[in-house]
């Protein structure tokens, strides 16, 4: 019941990794399934439909409801503490934010026990995800989305003000941890990019539900419309993803170098950069659709220059462990393993910057290559990084080591064999999204067979990880506070797991890598900015999940066309508003006698 | 280090094993400078990979730690190695920019087709194309014919969903557009005489995956043949007439025998000649009687129906027969 009602941001925390981790699971086996389907010529384990559903699905929940949360999960956890704040600055939004994501991503879902999941693949273009997709699979994803999209905004609008305001005194934001800095650009990238694809789905909604005409060209719409709209979020998404695996690779590499991060401050520029670039280069996913050589040629020399400010992180953190003393475990392997595996995505993200040629690998395996090179070689890279790093903050346990490194050693050579042949196929005229492939081309069966023995070594990689921690959840809480014992930043200044309050005084900052500079002087915690005194929480409440229950009840209601259900469903969204303002919930207080006497038993 | 030895090797094995086609392969000039490019990229990316990872591989060996390490100096950047590592890329990306804005440029410049350009409109439709030359009057579907040494512009459009046609061979692909607003054009030209691979390249649904076709490009002479041939309707024969009656109740309805007919279905004229049913299955009796009965098994989500409750076996034999005259 208290994870149901909870606005702890740790907890929220926690939620958000298990149901990411979830649906990661998932959607990863639906990758094996049809990998499994490509393994052989001319194979029938899939047939099209279900294999479009498969891909479909695999690539939206990758990227809307594992890839994302898991991240959204690390900030819930980990930005307060390393701001030395009580909690995020909205405690109740992040609860709402987390039960709206997962009601969203279950109506996204529903089609695997209703029948007919979404099927135009995650780009939705129409008219094929509109008159040519019968059945409630496109709505399936366009209102489901549009529910967890709402949860992504508010999370991130929170994390904003959170940033913005509740950092400790001494703390200014050329002091604030990297990770901060990537969460932060991260969530302003979310706003702008959020936005615009929630009036994107509610005009495909609109289009498919109500006989709308945005995107049917037989009655004047147009159907590149979708297109602007759905890159114009879709290529700042993929830099959502990727900052916040920039902003682990910037924690974790020093922790483990016993060294600063290596040009701290271009490292920063470098963020901001790429985050405003990211939004000037959508139509590179559309050089083929015709825009003509003008708008092709300033948008590919654009998304080239994104390769300078992403350059400049990869030499920095190569000359972090430079000079430094790397101690490998698999926290550190995970996060170098990065960065040449990044790197080759990002060079053939340059290659497919370059138009002329892009009209050879467009919608080809090598897109399909480049962009699990970036993802999985970077983002779930720097996701089981930031996973082995903090899961003793988090849990209290440090996973198993041996294990660890079992994994990845596993999921490296897996993620090469799958992904690596890719560019060939794509090469020698493999189109993307294709549910088989004919007899007798040569090298086809082999290289299809190949990559999904890579894929399978992912699974088996996963599958380890899921008994290392299934075995270390059955050990004893036992890790220190500074478990790495080079921690840099403050959240390793507190015991694993934290207290609820976080920190008992509020922290004073004196310098970058804050809990460094405290150790380095001597100290054995925070310097306090504050005297003790009573601590104010917020109360839990039940009301984000009824909310959330009621968007999901309007919402089947809507592509129904069941107009009391959609009435009732908004009805109780709008009942749970009012109580919420109405209501006052003035929260309590924790008091220092109290905290003193579970310090004393704790030590 | 080691883990890389074995997987290399097998790379190796691997790639040798296997022959260099689609963009690798080029047939025609488009093609050919497009791989020029892909080249030119991959040698400066080439150069950039081995730089990140002679370096990363020695600070992950040299400074592993050490029993007895001490704390590293806090070093906090340096603006030197910092400014080269801003400045050599941007040298890089603009040696890559330079051709890659002019062949932008002049391959956008070829495909606007002018006076005395051979342009042949490509329509994509779940799931198969079809191809009209309006100078000759000609229509045909799957199978598209071209003269070698010559500048073809393909007007593309669709009429369904976003389709992509893509002939790896000789050139880039363009997407079809749909709402006869975005048509585009795309010109490209065989050097060889040859029979080249078509894709689809844009999802559009059950089909996308076997939604082929191919280029035939012949000499001059042969491609005149080819055209004067297609004008000329075969003529029915007693042998053929059964057949003939059979089709013109049963398939008519959308498909169209007659040179420069459109219809809803593909245009069966010279029929017999085509290589492949449906794009992809090779073209003889039997399967020809597959894909009449149960079109669906050939190709998912197909338009056209099966036969197979509707007509008799004899029947479709016939209907065969019929086809198979259609030179
Ligand atoms: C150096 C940085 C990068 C560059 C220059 C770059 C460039 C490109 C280009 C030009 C395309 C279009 C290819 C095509 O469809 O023909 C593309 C596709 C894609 N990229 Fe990147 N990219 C970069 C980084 C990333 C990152 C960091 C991610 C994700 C974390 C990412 C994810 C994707 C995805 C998902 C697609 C495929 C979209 C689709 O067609 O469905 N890219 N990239
Ligand atoms: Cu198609």
């Amino acid at each position: 019941m208290d994870w149901i009602t909870t606005v702890d941001h740790k907890k929220i925390g926690i939620l958000y990794l298990v149901t990411g981790g979830v649906f990661f699971l998932l959607a990863g086996l639906e990758a094996i399934l049809f990998r499994i389907q490509l393994m052989y010529p001319m194979n029938d384990f899939l047939d099209a439909q279900t294999f479009n559903e498969l891909v479909t699905m695999h690539g939206t929940t990758m990227l809307f409801l594992a890839a994302l949360p898991i991240l959204f999960g690390f900030f819930n956890y980990i930005l307060p503490l390393q701001l030395g704040a009580r909690d995020v600055a909205f405690p109740f939004l992040n609860a709402l934010g987390y039960w709206t994501f997962l009601f969203g991503g279950l109506l996204l879902n529903l089609g695997f026990f209703t029948g007919g999941l979404p099927d135009s693949g995650w780009t939705a273009y129409p008219p094929l995800s509109t008159e040519y997709s019968p059945g409630f699979g496109m709505d399936y994803y366009s209102i489901g989305l549009q529910i967890a999209g709402i949860g992504t905004l508010v999370g991130a609008i929170n994390f904003i003000v959170t940033i913005v305001n509740m950092r400790a005194p001494g703390m200014t934001m050329m002091r604030m941890p990297l990770f901060a800095w990537t969460a932060f650009i991260t969530s302003i990238l979310i706003v702008f990019a959020f936005s615009a694809f929630g009036v994107g789905i509610l005009m495909l909604t609109f289009d498919r539900v109500f006989d709308g005409h945005f995107f049917n060209a037989a009655v004047g719409g147009n159907v590149i419309l979708w297109q602007h709209i759905f890159w114009i979020f879709g290529h700042p998404e993929v830099y959502i993803l990727i900052l916040p695996a920039f902003g682990i690779l910037s924690e974790v590499i020093p922790t483990f170098s016993r060294k600063r991060l290596f040009g701290y401050t271009s490292m920063v520029f470098a963020t901001a950069l790429i985050g405003f670039l990211g939004f000037m280069v959508w139509a590179h996913h559309m050089f083929t659709v015709g825009m003509g050589s003008v708008a092709n040629i300033l948008f590919a020399v654009a998304t080239m220059l994104i390769a300078v400010p992403t350059g400049i992180k990869i030499f920095n953190w190569i000359f972090t462990i430079w000079k430094g003393s790397l101690k490998l475990t698999t926290a550190s392997l995970f996060a170098v393993g990065f960065i040449p595996s990044f790197t080759m995505g990002g060079v053939t993200g340059v290659m497919l910057a370059m138009a002329a040629a892009d009209y050879q690998y467009h919608d080809t395996y090598f897109v399909v290559a480049h962009f699990h090179y970036v993802i999985v070689g970077g983002t779930v890279h720097g996701i089981f990084a930031a996973f082995f790093y903090w899961f003793p903050k988090m849990f209290g346990r440090k996973l198993n080591e041996t294990l660890g490194k079992i994994t990845f050693w596993l999921f490296l050579i897996g993620f090469h064999l799958t992904f690596f042949i890719q560019h060939w196929l794509g090469l020698i005229g493999m189109p993307r999204r294709v549910y088989t492939f004919l007899d007798g081309q040569t090298g086809w069966n082999e290289m299809n067979f190949v990559s999904t023995i890579g894929a399978f070594l992912m699974g088996v990689a996963t599958i380890i990880l899921l008994i290392n921690i299934i075995i270390t959840a059955m050990k004893p809480k036992d890790a220190e506070a500074d478990t790495w014992e080079d921690g840099r930043t403050m959240e390793w200044a507190m015991p694993s797991p934290p207290p609820v309050y976080n920190f008992k005084q509020t922290p004073l900052v004196r310098g970058l890598d804050a809990w460094w500079v405290e150790k380095r002087a001597g100290n054995d915690a925070m310097t306090p900015a504050e005297p003790l005194g009573p601590i104010h929480m917020p109360n839990g409440s039940i009301l984000p999940v009824i909310m959330s229950i009621g968007l999901f009840i309007a919402g089947l209601g809507i592509m129904h066309h069941a107009t009391w259900a959609s009435i009732g469903g908004f009805g109780i969204l709008a009942v749970c508003m009012i109580i919420r303002s109405l209501i006052d919930d003035p929260g309590y207080y924790i008091d220092p006698a109290e905290i003193e006497g579970k310090e004393v038993k704790a030590s | 280090m080691k883990r890389l030895i074995p997987l290399t090797a097998m790379m190796m094995l691997l790639l040798t094993g296997c022959s260099v086609e689609g963009a690798l392969d080029p047939k025609g000039p488009v093609a050919e400078k497009q791989l020029d490019l892909i080249l030119l990229s991959l040698g400066v990316m080439t150069l950039v990979l081995v730089v990140v990872f002679v370096l990363f591989f020695w600070v992950i060996i040299r400074y592993r730690r050490k029993p007895g390490d001490e704390i590293p100096e806090q070093i906090e950047g340096s603006h030197k190695l910092e400014a080269t590592w801003t400045i050599i890329p941007i040298v890089l990306l603009f040696i890559m920019a330079v051709p890659t804005v002019a062949l932008t440029f002049n391959l956008e410049q070829e495909a606007k087709a002018t006076e005395g350009d051979m342009v042949i409109q490509v329509v994509a439709k779940q799931f198969w194309w079809e191809f009209t030359y309006p100078e000759e009057g000609i229509v045909t579907a799957q199978e598209v014919y071209i003269p070698v040494g010559k500048k073809v512009v393909f007007e593309l459009s669709s009429t369904d969903v976003q389709h992509s046609f893509w002939v790896p061979e000789l050139g880039g692909k363009k997407d079809t557009n749909v709402g006869g607003r975005n048509v585009n054009y795309l010109a490209l030209e065989a050097s060889y005489p040859g029979t080249y691979k078509g894709k689809c390249a844009e999802l559009c649904g059950q089909g996308h995956a076997l939604m082929d076709f191919k280029v035939i490009a012949l000499e001059q002479p042969e491609y005149d043949a080819w055209v004067q041939k297609m004008l000329t309707p075969a003529e029915v024969t007693v042998e053929t007439e059964l057949g003939a009656e059979l089709f013109e109740a049963k398939c008519l309805s959308c498909h169209a025998i007659d040179p420069g007919m459109p219809s809803m279905g593909p245009n069966l004229n010279g029929f017999a000649d085509r290589m492949f049913i449906a794009g992809w299955l090779e073209n003889d009796a039997e399967n020809l009687v597959k894909w009449i009965e149960t079109p669906e098994d050939v190709k998912p989500g197909v338009l056209m129906p099966g036969f197979k409750d509707v007509l008799t076996r004899e029947e479709i034999d016939e209907i065969v027969k019929y086809l198979q005259s259609l030179h």
